[in-house]
């Protein structure tokens, strides 16, 4: 990255809230059995922003970040990516996902491919950059996420962090303008959580824009920018994570929080 | 500060080795009732066996074999186009060879001592089995043959990486090119036939490919401009050159209706194989559509397909389908019965396919839709290539049926393996020599299917990597 465009990046972060990458003004849901899942929903994101989302199961919340890369639908309301509405015919929806990054808890690697293969694939067929240029890319994503040496081994070879770590680089390969996680650790044994909160630590450093779904405070209270607490399809509160966790405003989180806490 | 002293050194498993006679005493005669079990099912094994080896060797009357070893593998193929036969099986021999030379390119040496094992053993039994005996040495040159290909596909495959797309392209040229030597007529009119069909396939696999995007969409216009400048071309090209040089060119016509024995099973199951396989994957593709009109289609399709039995489909492509098309219209009668084996073993594999595809994790669909692929590119590039490893034991379980169920065509008048076999145990010479006619065709079943499931017991093992 040129210093020109380090610097770029640096004041759009800094004039917090001059320029959103996610808007979404009243979502609503229902599932195809007549469950109201998202009750009239509003969250922006900005750039260089990282939002943290929170909730009891059930809630909504992995729900409403996937109708940002439309991989659910929304009945209501209106999702802006970068200026480009989701439109509900899904005509725009690969240009979107393109933007669009997505972290699974479950991974989702492609068992069949290689590391290296599961990483450049989207960059050769999506983005049609030659086999060499994305190889080379993907292997400087995956010594930043710190597997480099995997490259060539199977996602079935490598430990549950160690393929998540895979998913971050993967997504990154597509050079996405944000990022989504969906309880990136929740199905990690314990010892693999912080090498996988390391890399997401650093992702936030360099200034990625990321919205994640988490249950793990510590990294909510160090990363992130604004904390948001659902709970039952609706936003219950929005605030600084000082300020949400040490007073928060609503009676419904400080009940969340002394559960989880 | 306490330590863990004195970790044991890492250990192997405990050996525990035991000779054949404490396995016997262990496992067959650790009781009295099992003893006594061994005992009578050793008994009754051993008097089946005597029963079996005495019959081959003292009681039955090979001749029917031995004497109609021609017809068992061709049929009523005219005598003097027996070259043809002979043509086609070293074209298939040197293919195969080449093709196991590229594939162990990797291999230290491609003849260990148990391949070698192997061939001289080939030999020998090519020498003394009566079967075999009269073509002795042309089969064992058609084993040097295999042989030499294949140290030659192991040179050329070490040589030039990227040979077996090439490969499985020589392949289906060659299935074209033992298709005329079946056939003979004229080569002109042949070449004309094939080139059409391959331009428009070719157009077909573009305007595939670039649905998926990778090339730029033809207009039908240009589509129309590309076949008609090709099939010209060809056209002058043949024809005119031909007249050129003044040369006479083709094969004798060899009618359909002498095709016959192991040669049309082979035909008739090899070009079922692959005909069915892309109509069941479009067809189980069309199942799980999102299209109601397509999936509606398939559904019907495959239920209608699968609540009739094979026999009846067949009945009906002999039997009806000439009764309702007038005479000179009706395709022939082992397109007939091609189409029909298509048709049915399309329905089951469009299932088994479907159940590789319910396997697959929705996850998997969600991270490729997420990546920014579209759906052909989801199917073909993650979905499909899982999906079908998955449903490999149950794919070629469908091959191996289709395979066997060739045999329905001999009840409704083709002289396939089996049809041939009635027609020859008619022959009042060799009366009563049906255990002996059905136990060779039997073997020759066996063998082929038997090399399927290996087939594809090898494919699974070398497509499991991601679980090393």
């Amino acid at each position: 990255m040129t210093q020109s465009e380090t610097e770029a990046q640096e004041t759009l972060t800094n004039a917090q809230g001059v320029e959103a990458v996610i808007v979404s003004q009243d979502v609503e849901k229902w599932y195809d059995n007549g469950f109201h899942v998202l009750k009239g929903v509003s969250l922006n994101i900005y750039k260089g922003e990282v939002v943290v989302i929170m909730g009891p199961s059930g809630s909504g919340k992995s729900t409403f970040i996937r109708t940002f890369n439309a991989l659910e639908p929304y009945q209501k309301g209106k999702i802006e990516i970068d200026g480009i509405e989701i439109a509900h015919d899904l005509k725009n929806i690969e240009a979107i996902r393109r933007e669009v990054g997505m972290v699974f808890q479950q991974f989702n690697l492609f068992p069949h491919l290689t590391v290296l293969q599961n990483v450049t694939l989207a960059p050769i067929w999506v983005r049609r950059w030659k086999k060499s240029k994305a190889e080379e890319i993907a292997m400087r994503l995956l010594d930043r996420v710190g597997i480099r040496e995997q490259a060539y081994k199977y996602p079935g070879q490598l430990s549950g962090g160690q393929q998540q770590r895979v998913a971050i680089a993967r997504s990154l390969a597509m050079q996405p303008k944000v990022m989504l996680f969906d309880e990136p650790t929740s199905a990690l044994d314990p010892e693999m959580v912080r090498e996988v909160l390391d890399v997401m630590r650093n992702l936030a450093k360099d200034g990625m824009t990321m919205v994640c779904v988490t249950h793990e405070v510590g990294f909510a209270r160090e990363v992130a920018d604004r904390v948001v607490l659902m709970d039952e399809g609706m936003l219950v509160e929005e605030n600084t994570p000082e300020a949400f966790f040490n007073n928060p405003k609503e009676e419904r989180s400080q009940k969340f929080l002394s559960q989880i806490l | 500060m306490t330590t863990i002293s004195s970790r044991p050194a890492d250990t192997k498993p405990p050996q525990n080795q035991t000779s054949p006679l404490t396995w016997v005493r262990k496992n067959l005669f650790n009781n009295i009732f099992n003893s006594i079990l061994t005992i009578v099912l050793v008994i009754i094994i051993g008097l089946a066996l005597r029963g079996l080896v005495l019959w081959i060797f003292q009681g039955a009357e090979w001749a029917v074999v031995t004497n109609n070893v021609s017809l068992f593998m061709t049929g009523l193929y005219p005598r003097d186009l027996y070259w043809r036969a002979w043509l086609m099986l070293g074209i298939v021999v040197a293919l195969a060879g080449f093709t196991w030379g590229v594939v162990g390119r990797n291999l230290g040496s491609l003849f260990s001592r148990n391949v070698l094992m192997g061939l001289a053993l080939a030999a020998l039994l090519i020498m003394l089995l009566p079967i075999t005996r009269p073509n002795a040495p042309r089969l064992i040159a058609y084993e040097a043959l295999t042989v030499a290909m294949a140290w030659l596909g192991q040179q050329a495959g070490r040589k030039f990486s990227g040979l077996g797309m090439k490969l499985s392209i020589g392949w289906f040229a060659s299935y074209f090119v033992l298709l005329y030597l079946l056939a003979g007529g004229d080569v002109r009119a042949s070449v004309l036939y094939f080139v059409g069909m391959i331009a428009v396939s070719a157009i077909a696999g573009w305007q595939l490919a670039a649905r998926v995007s990778l090339l730029p969409k033809l207009g039908l216009f240009e589509k129309i401009l590309l076949f008609l400048v090709g099939f010209i071309a060809t056209y002058l090209v043949l024809w005119y050159g031909s007249w050129l040089l003044g040369v006479e060119v083709g094969l004798d016509r060899a009618s359909t209706s002498k095709w016959g024995g192991l040669m049309l099973t082979l035909l008739l199951a090899i070009t079922g194989i692959a005909l069915c396989f892309p109509v069941g994957l479009l067809m189980a593709l069309g199942r799980r559509s999102q299209l109601p009109i397509v999936r509606g289609l398939s559904i019907a399709y495959i239920e209608l397909i699968r609540g009739v039995p094979l026999i009846s489909i067949l009945f009906m492509g002999q039997v009806m389908i000439p009764l309702f098309l007038p005479e000179g219209t009706r395709p022939d009668r082992i397109v007939r019965a091609i189409v029909g084996l298509t048709i049915f073993s399309s329905a089951y594999l469009a299932e088994n396919v479907r159940a590789g595809l319910q396997s697959i994790p929705r996850g998997q669909t969600e991270a490729a839709q997420s990546l920014g692929l579209n759906t052909p590119l989801t199917m073909s590039l993650i979905v499909l290539p899982q999906a079908l490893k998955v449903a490999i034991p149950a794919i070629v379980g469908q091959f191996i049926s289709l395979f066997q169920d060739t045999t329905l065509l001999g009840i409704v008048g083709l002289v396939e393996l089996l049809g041939i076999t009635q027609s020859i145990l008619a022959n009042p010479s060799y009366l009563g020599d049906y255990a002996e006619g059905y136990a060779f065709i039997a073997a020759i079943y066996w063998v082929f299917c038997y090399a399927m499931t290996y087939g594809s017991r090898r494919l699974e093992t070398s497509l499991n990597n991601e679980l090393r």
